[in-house]
């Protein structure tokens, strides 16, 4: 448990991506099984524990210490189960070290009534740090800022395997996960113990106009980008699963699309909110995100729908080393019944110019561009470069005023980097987003200076900006948001120009933000 | 004479009307006794100052030798006015002392100043005194603070250096005591290479040196070499200096760090909870050890300890004293 706390602890206060990494990297192989299998569970949050409730703590803390004292401890903390671990008498119950095994197992197989007097009993065995991690996973309440994938990345880059082959096997693992770490070390791969796996999916990369000039438009399809979430549909042997393109199940929130596939095979699209031949926007998709239960007006309100770009196995058969133009050939040869699933078009182009015009008038909205690929690829997993290229349409822009700023972390500790940016109101500044990046390290040097010289108040690490710098902020869409004060919540804001020439009054108002709605 | 007429908090600090001075006074007095050398309790332009010979060279190192026109060096016991007062080790930083206030006839008041159990190898441990009046400080006065031993700490600073060996670690340390106790305990643990201070911490660990606290090889942060423990004030973090290391870990020694909101509030990425004050278990261990008839606070989080006196049956009052911060620059 000792190791496991240390863990948690590190990922908590490490912002970097990269570091997060090493941590985890260091933490999976100096641990032992089944402990390293049980915390890959709880931080890809899918261990299964008896959920113990805040009230229980609460009253738990209650029997080892002075009301009062909790309570002005409670407060000054902030945070119940920190409190609970910090103010926990420390144990008159040594012992041997608790593992992490006989946590999970507590919380497994305990029964209700018995609980929480093994509660109090383990935390009496536990040093502050293990109690807090002990609470944490009896919450179910990580918040070390590491997803599943991430968590993946971290255990290929201890072996020879890549993340797509871990993501390809990852489904059919059970837990303690002992025959991944035993695969990872070179030994036999795991034999899915589920069919209807995850196929590692095909990813594209960016491309310009200019790169466009020397490919041949005849060695290409080209469809449409829609806005929605890209999905792998899979129906074998009677198993029917939606994965997410970095393989997490989500089919739970889609009952009504699983109703549909009624098929045999596994075909990658999109998923996206469809009124009859109406796609709605993003936003209508992500109320049905992340939900356990749907209600059944939502499922009538907004239906799910599934959009096909390709097709990986049909019937047995792997279709995937084969041509796309075959995989296309098929695809449209298949009825899939329910009027759920449909096909994304082919875009007729005979040179890039015409492709040019079809991005520029999409006839819908919620299209984010086009997808340009390659007729003789097969399909491969990962992101190689070349086969397929996505085309964004270009962002949406719009010139905010800096009002806030935060130092950043890692390579940017000691420079502000963070900024929030506010549109006008009348003579309000409202803000309307936040930004990280856009910037080159020579210019994030220049806003530290702006940010430096301009600062009119602080509030712990945040400084308050005198309204001055006008940027240029770039984003990919707009969502209503009544968790915003302005109402709006943009996608994937960054900067993408400093108008250290434009006063900050002829920034831009709210107002016309809205109307880019 | 009652205790509380004998010293009592006044808006320069805590006052005693039989020997007229003030301990550890926030504004200019005709005659301050001090505590310790940290800033906010021992203040330049003092009519004259007594305390540790330590402390009173602290002084001279932060304020220059004109810092009072009369020091003078607390030996044994001293006469002012119609008490007697002596000073003794508090286990907080070098030259730290409690001072004992006696009466000819009435209770024996002892403040404490800041003061810490740990043992600590930059200063002298604290001393018990028997006392009527326990003055102490409330720093971490909550059952949430139980501070870790130091070294424990420290092997989490080393172990997070060999995990990234390339990244330098940039400590936040205090440039009186914390610096010095966060370099004498890298070298407990074992890490023997140059270890690279901030300017602001120079002169002060230099007079460690001489005092004869071995702080081993320090060079300076802005020619580091090969050096990748750094220290610097806690406020140097927030400032341009701190742009010359590449993709660093911040680091930061304070008992506050127990609590992750405040980590997090500072921006912290390993939290070492490294504290020259008492946590809770010294604390209240400290007042059961002396067993004083009356304990009065001066500055912290005191409505916890109250309670605890309460449940214990010791009558006890906050002089909230302003002006002392939680852990001073």
């Amino acid at each position: 448990m000792k190791a496991f706390a240390r863990l948690l602890e590190r990922l908590a206060f490490t912002a970097g991506r990269n570091a997060k990494l090493t941590i985890l990297s260091h933490y999976f192989a100096a641990t032992p099984d089944p402990d390293r299998g049980w915390a890959l569970a709880a931080l890809t949050s899918t261990l299964e524990l008896r959920q113990v409730s805040p009230s229980l703590l609460r009253r738990l803390a209650g029997e080892r210490v002075d009301e009062q004292l909790f309570a002005l401890s409670y407060d000054f903390v902030g945070d119940l189960a920190e409190t609970i671990a910090l103010i926990w008498p420390e144990g008159s119950n040594p012992g041997p070290e608790v593992t992490l095994s006989d946590a999970v197992t507590l919380l497994r197989e305990t029964g209700k009534v018995a609980l929480p007097a093994a509660i109090a009993g383990i935390l009496d065995r536990l040093t502050a740090p293990e109690r807090l991690a002990f609470l944490k996973l009896a919450t179910g309440n990580m918040r070390v800022g590491v997803s599943a994938r991430l968590a993946r990345i971290a255990l290929a880059q201890t072996s020879a395997r890549s993340v797509e082959e871990v993501e390809e096997i990852w489904h059919g693992l059970q837990q303690p996960y002992t025959a991944l770490f035993a695969w990872l070390a070179g030994g036999d791969r795991p034999e899915p113990a589920s069919s209807a796996p995850f196929r590692p999916v095909m990813l594209s990369t960016p491309i310009t106009p200019q790169d466009l000039i020397p490919l041949n438009p005849d060695e290409y399809f080209a469809e449409w980008k829609w806005d929605g979430i890209r999905v792998q549909a899979v129906s074998e042997g009677g198993l029917r699963r939606l994965y997410s393109r970095t393989g997490e199940d989500i089919g739970a929130a889609f009952p009504d699309l699983i109703e549909a596939l009624d098929f045999e095979g596994a075909v990658d699209g999109e998923l996206l909110v469809r009124r009859d031949t109406e796609v709605a926007p993003f936003a209508d998709l992500q109320k049905r995100l992340g939900r356990k239960l749907v209600s059944g007006a939502m499922l009538k309100s907004h239906p799910a729908s599934l959009r096909l770009y390709d097709i990986l196995t049909w019937q047995g058969e792997d279709l995937r080393p084969l041509p796309l133009a075959s995989r296309r050939a098929r695809l449209e040869s298949v009825n899939f019944i329910s009027d759920r699933i449909d096909l994304s078009p082919l875009l007729p182009f005979n040179a890039w110019e015409d492709l040019t015009d079809l991005r520029a008038t999409p006839p819908a909205s919620v299209i984010e561009g086009v997808m340009i690929k390659r007729r003789d690829a097969p399909y491969i997993a990962g992101r190689p470069r070349g086969p397929w290229f996505k085309w964004k349409r270009d962002p949406m822009v719009i010139d905010a005023v800096l009002i806030y700023a935060q130092s950043g972390h890692g390579k940017r500790s000691g420079f502000y980097s963070d900024f929030t940016f506010g549109l006008w109101d009348g003579t309000d500044l409202v803000p309307v987003g936040k930004a990280y990046f856009g910037f080159t390290d020579e210019e994030l040097k220049e806003l530290d200076r702006f940010v430096r010289k301009n600062t009119t108040q602080r509030f712990g690490p945040v400084r308050q900006l005198a309204p001055l710098l006008v940027v240029e902020v770039a984003f990919e869409g707009l969502n209503l948001s009544p968790r915003h004060r302005s109402g709006l919540a943009m996608r994937f804001p960054r900067i993408s120009r400093i108008r250290w020439d434009k006063p900050a009054a002829e920034a831009d108002q709210l107002q016309t933000l809205r109307a880019m709605l | 004479m009652r205790a509380d007429e004998i010293v009592y908090p006044t808006d320069k600090g805590l006052y005693c009307a039989l020997g007229d001075f003030y301990i550890d006074p926030l504004t200019p007095v005709p005659r301050a006794l001090v505590t310790h050398g940290h800033s906010d309790h021992a203040r330049p332009g003092h009519g004259a100052v007594m305390a540790t010979r330590q402390t009173l060279e602290i002084m001279a190192i932060r304020y220059g030798d004109d810092f009072t026109a009369n020091p003078q060096i607390a030996d044994n016991s001293t006469r002012i006015g119609t008490v007697t007062v002596s000073f003794h080790p508090a286990g907080h930083v070098l030259g730290s002392a409690q001072i004992l206030i006696a009466p000819d006839n009435g209770p024996r008041i002892l403040v404490s100043g800041d003061y810490c159990r740990t043992p600590n190898p930059v200063c002298l441990p604290f001393e018990p005194i028997p006392c009527d009046i326990f003055i102490t400080e409330a720093t971490f006065g909550l059952p949430v603070f139980r501070h870790p031993d130091p070294l424990t700490e420290i092997s989490r600073l080393l172990a997070s250096m060999a995990e990234f060996p390339e990244r330098p670690h940039l400590v936040g340390a205090y440039a009186l005591g914390k610096a010095q106790r966060v370099i004498a305990l890298a070298r407990a643990a074992g890490h023997h290479a140059p270890i690279a201070i901030h300017g602001a911490l120079k002169r002060l660990c230099d007079y460690h040196a001489e005092q004869g606290i071995d702080l081993g090889t320090l060079v300076s942060a802005t020619d580091p070499g090969d050096a990748k423990l750094i220290l610097a004030p806690p406020s140097a973090f927030a400032s341009p200096w701190v742009q010359r290391f590449r993709d660093p870990v911040i680091s930061y020694a304070s008992g506050w760090m127990t609590v992750r909101a405040r980590a997090r509030q500072r921006g912290v990425e390993l939290p070492l909870v490294i504290s020259d004050h008492v946590d809770w278990p010294q604390l209240t261990a400290t007042i059961r050890e002396l067993a004083p008839q009356e304990v009065w606070i001066t500055h912290g989080t005191e409505d916890g300890l109250m309670r605890w006196c309460e449940i214990e049956g010791i009558p006890s009052r906050p002089l909230r004293l302003i002006g002392y911060e939680d852990e001073p620059e």
